[in-house]
């Protein structure tokens, strides 16, 4: 809590509740206040962008679904597992950092960027067979038209926009959560579960982008 | 008394030129830098809207000057098709992103909403200067667009950049398509991440920092227009955002969001692209798009309902109706937006559900617009320039509101839809309407902001030609669209060449009196900004409360300390429209008098 100024007056009614002023209503301080409403704006973005995929899939003739049981699925579990254990890692960073032990935090946090990192670097693994196969952002691969004539080539561009996007948000928290355990001197409890929070919300949006773009395009066998 | 005092900030004022005027985190310091650069826009959207006029009285005239102006686009010394296009785009768009959406918010919201609320800043003041700054490159690289293109003044697709046009790029053949295009949507991408820094500034702002006892129903209206803006601007930017991207994907990656196949431009069958759906730009578009033009009108319906009160020396009417219906404004707002596009060839169950929610607004619209009145009622008006500014926003909000309940209506929607109907309907309401707010607001808080009073016998004059000249504009483009003129045409009928609609010949002497109304209107406004400069050097001084105000703002010095408060928080014990309250010394008791026993919110 944030102590305000109080000036010595005769009434003692004004500030009777956390809503009328001189305190923080939701008993959160600004950066904390101001993290969530970016969330909630940046969850639109991508509720934006996971919308306009929906429609672009139910509109069109075709929709491919490249992805086999073994080796696609399987892969792009695995790195969903990552993101769920670096959620777990970065909540025990946030609760060493809530009993003070700065040092315990900053390995947790250190966990939770090699998760993350590792989420990246297998994303891009398999970005790598994606494109080897003939995927772009603005064409499928030859063999996939012959499977799904027809089909749209839509889906290289929203498979490669959000995802794409989606790793450029789990990168920007590599960056964040660097800055806070290299700097964790500085920051106090709250800064860390304010970066945790960014963190669970990228992984949040996974679990959105995991279904719709991977599990609903299980190649039927 | 003293030892309960805390300092609440350590905020000492900067010393050097460029941290106090430039790079200042000072919000209102910011302030002003964003008024100025919805000053510098503005003339830019003005001159244009003059050369659009200009060409669509005397289409087939020719004016040298416009030869040497423009010597591709308007080589024969009349404007060409797209250049006339452009300037319509660009007058679109620079009226609406960066005077619209910068003044009242940026600007007013900036200045006034930590002070009323009785904080020393905003919550990030260097997210504040970021949010600028931020602004400011967008606005750079729109007047870039301006300049990239040989005979046009940047790209022809309108503000609402419509794809597939606006995506195509060179394949569509159009001038202004190409890198015009690309720096209108980088440009738009960089204003959506400013508005976003700061909508939460402001939300966090006035929900963490109301200084003790200024509960939520103590706040000023203005203080709840800017928020419930600012609620608006962090929702719809973002699918803004989103959509932005997607098309600049379209433009520069070769990717089809917003392209379907077979389409047939410019004599060519384009087959590089396919899959896509131009409806879906609309919709994403027209999400951000509707709540848009609340994030306009909303902080002038706050500004007005304040000065409003002051000047009929009255409480407002219907308080915490008027929040309410702010807030449901800004609510309902967010699901209208296919009535934008009834000719897009939606299901009309669809356009049968916009429409109701549409009309549903109405109800909030004529809830405020009938406590403004109630506010007037009896009162005894002092007839300042911001007052008159502010009644003028009633009858506009009005005049521009009742076209709404047109517009909403699928059948007739489709009829007026793409003609002048609609251009003198938003025109109305969310241009000339949101402009009086910010006209209301200058008038109102220039003594706080420059210690000077503006000249106020030159405002009402300024008024009351202002207020002419619009209504000479816009109500004959309403006549003029129910017979059929269509928008977005460069000329209806040209008496030079005998080209165009036969049919609109009739409405040719209409037109011309819509230009000269429009000339003389722009300017008028020579009288506004003569007015603006002069007071600002040569105003008489203004005393810290010469409106005999009730909020804090009028609490602290003209021009306000650094830190607003030289220190301290001030304690509210008011709401902030206790004017004629029986009993009391004077006709107005300030939120931070102690002396007089509770009134009620």
């Amino acid at each position: 809590m944030v102590e305000v100024g109080a000036h010595a007056t005769a009434e003692p009614l004004v500030g009777a509740s956390d809503w009328d002023g001189g305190a923080l209503p939701y008993r959160v301080g600004h950066k904390k206040l101001g993290m969530w409403l970016f969330i909630m704006s940046d969850s639109l973005t991508f509720g934006a962008l996971l919308i306009a995929y929906s429609y672009a899939r139910i509109s069109s003739v075709a929709w491919p679904r490249p992805f086999p049981f073994f080796p696609s699925i399987v892969f792009s579990s695995v790195m969903t597992l990552c993101l769920l254990s670096s959620s777990l890692t970065m909540v025990m960073a946030v609760s060493a950092a809530k009993k003070r032990d700065k040092k315990r935090a900053r390995k947790w946090i250190f966990a939770t960027m090699f998760f993350g990192a590792a989420f990246v670097i297998l994303h891009m693994i398999e970005w790598g067979h994606l494109i080897g196969d003939g995927l772009m952002a603005f064409e499928l691969p030859e063999e996939w038209l012959k499977i799904w004539p027809g089909a749209s080539p839509l889906f290289g561009a929203t498979f490669f926009g959000i995802t794409g996007l989606h790793m450029f948000h789990v990168f920007s928290g590599l960056c964040y959560l660097g800055i806070i355990a290299l700097f964790i001197k500085r920051f106090d409890d709250e800064d860390v579960e304010i970066s945790g929070l960014y963190w669970h919300f990228v992984d949040l949006v996974w679990m959105f982008v995991f279904p719709l773009i991977y599990l609903l395009s299980i190649k039927p066998s | 008394m003293a030892e309960h005092e805390v300092a609440v900030h350590a905020h000492h004022p900067p010393t050097g030129f460029i941290k106090k005027y430039i790079f200042s985190v000072d919000h209102k310091v910011i302030g002003i830098q964003y008024y100025f650069l919805a000053i510098f826009s503005v003339i830019i959207g003005l001159v244009m809207s003059v050369l659009m006029r200009l060409q669509l009285g005397w289409p087939g005239h020719q004016f040298g000057f416009l030869k040497s102006i423009f010597p591709i686009g308007a080589a024969d010394g009349t404007i060409s098709p797209e250049l006339y296009l452009s300037l319509v785009t660009m007058h679109g768009t620079i009226m609406v992103f960066f005077v619209l959406t910068t003044a009242p918010q940026g600007g007013f919201g900036n200045y006034f909403l930590p002070i009323q609320i009785g904080a020393a800043d905003m919550a990030f003041p260097v997210l504040n200067m970021l949010s600028f700054w931020t602004t400011f490159v967008a606005l750079l690289v729109m007047i870039g667009a301006i300049f990239v293109e040989s005979g046009v003044v940047g790209p022809i697709g309108g503000w609402t950049g419509y794809a597939p046009l606006s995506a195509l790029g060179e394949a569509s053949g159009q001038k202004g398509q190409t890198y015009g295009v690309v720096l209108w949507i980088i440009s738009i991408a960089i204003f959506c991440i400013a508005s976003l820094l700061g909508a939460l500034n402001f939300i966090t702002t006035m929900l963490n920092m109301r200084a003790k006892g200024m509960s939520l129903m103590r706040l000023p209206l203005s203080c709840w227009g800017w928020f419930t803006t600012a609620v608006l601007a962090l929702l719809s930017f973002p699918v803004l955002l989103a959509g932005g991207v997607l098309l600049l994907l379209d433009h520069l990656a070769g990717t089809s969001f917003f392209i379907p196949a077979n389409l047939f431009v410019n004599d060519k069958l384009i087959t590089e692209h396919a899959g896509g759906s131009p409806i879906m730009w609309q919709h994403l578009f027209w999400f951000f798009g509707h709540p848009e033009v609340y994030i306009a009108i909303l902080p002038g319906m706050g500004a007005t309902s304040h000065i409003l009160a002051t000047f009929a020396r009255k409480p407002i009417f219907g308080y915490r109706a008027m929040v309410y219906a702010i807030f449901a404004i800004g609510l309902l707002g967010f699901f209208v937006w296919g009535h934008h596009m009834f000719i897009s060839g939606m299901d009309p169950r669809t356009g049968m559900m916009f429409s109701l929610v549409t009309l549903t607004i109405g109800v909030p619209s004529a809830i405020k617009t009938f406590n403004w009145l109630g506010t007037l009622w009896g009162a005894r008006i002092r007839f300042t320039t911001a007052m008159l500014f502010s009644i003028g926003f009633v009858s506009l909000f009005v005049s521009g509101g009742v076209t709404g309940m047109f517009l909403g209506q699928t059948s007739l929607d489709l009829q007026l839809h793409d003609t002048y109907f609609v251009v003198g309907h938003f025109h109305m309401i969310m241009g000339v309407a949101a402009i009086f707010g910010m006209f209301a607001g200058t008038y109102y808080w220039f003594p706080k902001m420059f210690g000077r009073m503006m000249g106020e016998g030159i405002g009402k004059v300024h008024f009351w030609l202002t207020f002419i000249g619009v209504n000479a504009i816009f109500i004959p483009m309403h006549i003029m669209g129910i017979a059929g003129a269509p928008r977005r045409y460069a000329f209806h009928w040209n008496e030079v060449t005998g080209e165009g609609f036969e049919f609109l010949k009739g409405i040719v002497p209409v037109t011309k009196f819509v230009s000269y109304a429009a000339f003389f209107t722009a300017a008028v406004q020579i009288l506004f900004f003569a007015n603006l400069v002069w007071s600002m050097y040569k105003g008489k001084k203004a005393s810290v409360n010469p409106w005999e105000a009730t909020s804090l703002e009028w609490t602290v010095p003209s021009p306000p300390p650094h830190d607003n408060f030289g220190g301290h928080e001030p304690v509210v014990h008011h709401g902030p429209y206790e004017y004629s309250v029986p009993g009391a010394k004077t006709d107005f008791i300030m939120q931070t008098d102690p002396a007089i026993a509770e009134t009620g919110g």
